[in-house]
């Protein structure tokens, strides 16, 4: 691993998961286990020590975009040794703009079945279920029938394929499709990564982390430092779509710069308008203001914004943010799970006045601004919430816009429909 | 002397029997139809919505206790043999058997509804909704009672009262379920999100 | 004087039947749709009864006392 000046990318860092690059054939158990070797085993209670203190020294957090430290899950699960538990992977990747897990999944999904069976033999878990977005189940199924054959793994895995929609891959969705087949949140608390009253406790991870703790239990914590920022260590994968030449899956150190992350697509493709950082559920940016940040926690924080599930978009000049972010909405309205009141009819009633500012009719941004605060915090997830910060942060960056529209212009040349929206064709 | 004052007395009872049957078809009328109406949220102008719910509570309870009496005195009576057992379990007495059967078994639906109320908030929401569900049938079921175990409703106007009940709890049942539960928006098929196949620029 | 109480609502349940803001309108509002809104972090000690008929009047059974405050919405999970 070459470390080089400051704000350069590593060649060595970004094939970790994806070693051949993202558009890799699919490894087969003898590929995997010749690139990677086996999988150390895990059972043992002092190795099991040994390993949790590794993991905590990696600082490996969530790669699902809440980032919350993956050591003390798994410690915390540990703890309830002896129940019925079972390890989740969450490769359902609901979000339309989002693709690493499905890149992560189809390429390498023995990585990924490593680090759920390491997992289990870490909490004592009884079984493994990884949970995939449709378009990859049969490749990860192949790579588990092929584990099965071999007789590789200690606990039984399976493979799932998700339920459609945004909220299918939210963490509690999950489990619930995974024990009851219905893809909707349970609400708070979340019953994850710790033991649940009387439910049968779960350790739900996002595909991502599961690889990277593969990675770990083979190289160790040392090893997973080498690349990444100080607090923030380690790989990740992303999604750069939008106004970028070369669209697609990257893996970057955690802490390159967002210039970086464009350079990688190879540069934008028009000049910029804004950035959609994080995903549908992230924060809308001047380039400006968020091309020189690092692309990290800490250092997206200056503009109110956090990596979320590595989702990058970048939307040229020549189209109209105001005309995205109502899509976005509605898109996101249309995707509650139709459980909470005032997600409902909230977020419906807030696209409603978005798309009334998208087309230059009147509209009350301050009716708006209440109701992004009245949704916050009232649902059973955070649907509500994830929504009302990106419109939040749209109504910032493109304030001069709104002022445009309410005069009835639009600074707009292109088609309405940058980014993808299943069901509507991306212009 | 004894039996003019034992006559008296069971014709007293008798009277109070049938006299007590039919307050009580009418209050379990509006006992129905104030539960429907808070289920509806429909109210009188200016009253709030728990004073509704609060007023069907009562009320039932108030039945609960008519309830009681109506059934003391039909025991009580010495003309007729009912028995104990037939105030609990359907269709036990001796006399009448399908007559009294009846109101035991309407008896029985309401005192399950009085219980699972009651012990509502440790039944959970699923298993009390359930069986008040069920209450719907007490209605029907007593009115059958009252035609058949009661000769003053088939005729006058008590006819008109028990007829007239009976058609409001019809109405009333009709236009809940005709109202429904509002509407999400966009809840029409074909405006949810639909998982359709996507066309993204290729991922690599 | 506060009871060291907070009422929480369950927003799966809630169905927007609105008796809770009837009956406790110094706790309790309505937002735009018709669903509750905890305007308060502790239930006063003096209105601690009524907080409790109305989380036993409930339809839904979607209100509940439970002990402590209310977490900041920054801190909730």
């Amino acid at each position: 691993m070459r470390r080089q000046a400051a704000g350069q990318l590593i060649v060595g860092a970004r094939y970790r998961l994806l070693p051949g690059g993202p558009a890799a054939r699919s490894d087969s158990l003898d590929e995997h286990l010749a690139r990677h070797g086996l999988r150390p085993a895990c059972g043992d209670s002092r190795r099991r020590e040994e390993l949790f203190g590794e993991i905590e020294r990696a600082g490996l957090a969530g790669r699902g975009g809440a980032a919350f430290p993956t050591a003390a899950k798994l410690r915390a699960l540990a703890a309830a040794r002896g129940q019925r538990m079972a390890v989740i992977g969450n490769g359902v990747e609901g979000e339309p703009a989002s693709h690493k897990d499905k890149v992560l999944l189809a390429v390498a999904p023995h990585l990924v079945l490593d680090g759920a069976v390491g997992a289990a033999e870490l909490i004592g878990a009884r079984t493994a279920v990884i949970v995939t977005h449709r378009a990859v189940t049969g490749i990860v199924s192949r790579a588990a029938a092929e584990r099965r054959r071999a007789g590789w793994d200690p606990v039984p895995v399976r493979v799932l394929a998700a339920a459609d929609g945004f909220i299918a891959g939210e963490a509690s969705a999950v489990v619930n499709w995974s024990e009851r087949g219905r893809p909707a949140p349970t609400g708070r608390p979340a019953r994850l990564g710790g033991p649940g009253r009387g439910r049968r406790p779960a350790l739900v991870q996002n595909v991502e982390t599961l690889a990277h703790l593969a990675l770990i239990i083979r190289h160790g914590a040392d090893w997973f430092t080498s690349a990444g920022a100080p607090t923030e260590p380690g790989s990740m994968l992303i999604t750069l779509l939008g106004a970028v030449r070369r669209p697609g899956v990257y893996e970057i150190e955690i802490g390159t710069p967002v210039s970086g992350l464009l350079e990688l697509a190879g540069g934008p493709a028009a000049p910029l308008g804004a950035l959609l950082i994080g995903g549908y559920f992230g924060i809308w940016a001047e380039p400006d203001s968020a091309l020189p940040l690092p692309f990290s926690s800490a250092g997206l924080a200056a503009i109110g914004a956090n990596p979320g599930a590595g989702v990058v978009a970048a939307l040229p000049r020549t189209a109209c943010g105001l005309a995205e972010t109502a899509r976005i909405t509605r898109y996101l309205a249309r995707s509650s799970a139709g459980q909470c009141g005032p997600c409902i009819f909230g977020l419906d009633a807030i696209a409603g006045q978005l798309e009334r500012l998208a087309a230059g009719e009147r509209c009350d941004l301050a009716l708006v601004h209440r109701w992004l605060g009245d949704v916050t915090g009232r649902g059973a997830c955070r649907h509500p919430d994830g929504t009302a910060l990106m419109v939040g942060s749209a109504l910032r960056v493109f304030r001069a816009e709104a002022r445009l529209h309410s005069r009835g212009w639009c600074s707009a040349v292109g088609a309405a429909g940058v980014f993808p929206l299943p069901g509507q064709v991306v212009s | 002397m004894l039996s003019a004052a034992t006559v008296t007395g069971s014709q007293g009872l008798w009277f109070v029997s049938r006299g007590s049957g039919l307050v009580l078809l009418v209050l379990l009328t509006v006992v129905t139809v104030l539960g429907a109406a808070t289920r509806a949220g429909w109210t009188p102008r200016r009253w709030p919505r728990f004073a509704v719910a609060e007023l069907h509570r009562t009320l039932s309870l108030f039945a609960v206790a008519l309830l009681a009496l109506h059934v003391l005195t039909a025991l009580l009576d010495p003309y007729v043999t009912i028995g104990w057992a037939a105030t609990v379990i359907p269709f036990a007495s001796p006399y009448r058997r399908l007559a009294i059967g009846l109101g035991t078994l309407a008896a029985d639906l309401g005192a399950a509804v009085l219980l699972t109320s009651v012990l509502r908030s440790r039944l959970g929401l699923h298993w009390w909704r359930a069986v008040h569900w069920l209450g719907y049938l007490a209605w029907p079921v007593a009115f059958w009672h009252a035609l058949t175990a009661g000769g003053d409703i088939r005729r006058g106007w008590a006819a008109a009262v028990g007829w007239g009940c009976a058609t409001l709890v019809l109405a009333v049942i009709l236009a809940c379920l005709a109202s429904g539960r509002r509407r999400p928006p966009g809840a029409a098929q074909g405006e949810r999100e639909q998982p359709a196949a996507t066309r993204q620029g290729a991922w690599r | 004087m506060t009871s060291g109480l907070r009422l929480t609502v369950n927003p799966i349940a809630c169905d927007g039947r609105g008796f809770c803001a009837e009956l406790l309108p110094e706790l309790i509002t309505l937002d735009d749709w018709g669903f509750p809104l905890v305007g308060i972090r502790e239930v006063p000690t003096a209105l601690r009864g009524e907080a409790a008929a109305a989380v036993q009047l409930c339809p839904r059974l979607a209100l509940r006392l439970e002990p402590g405050p209310h977490p900041a919405p920054r801190d909730r999970h």
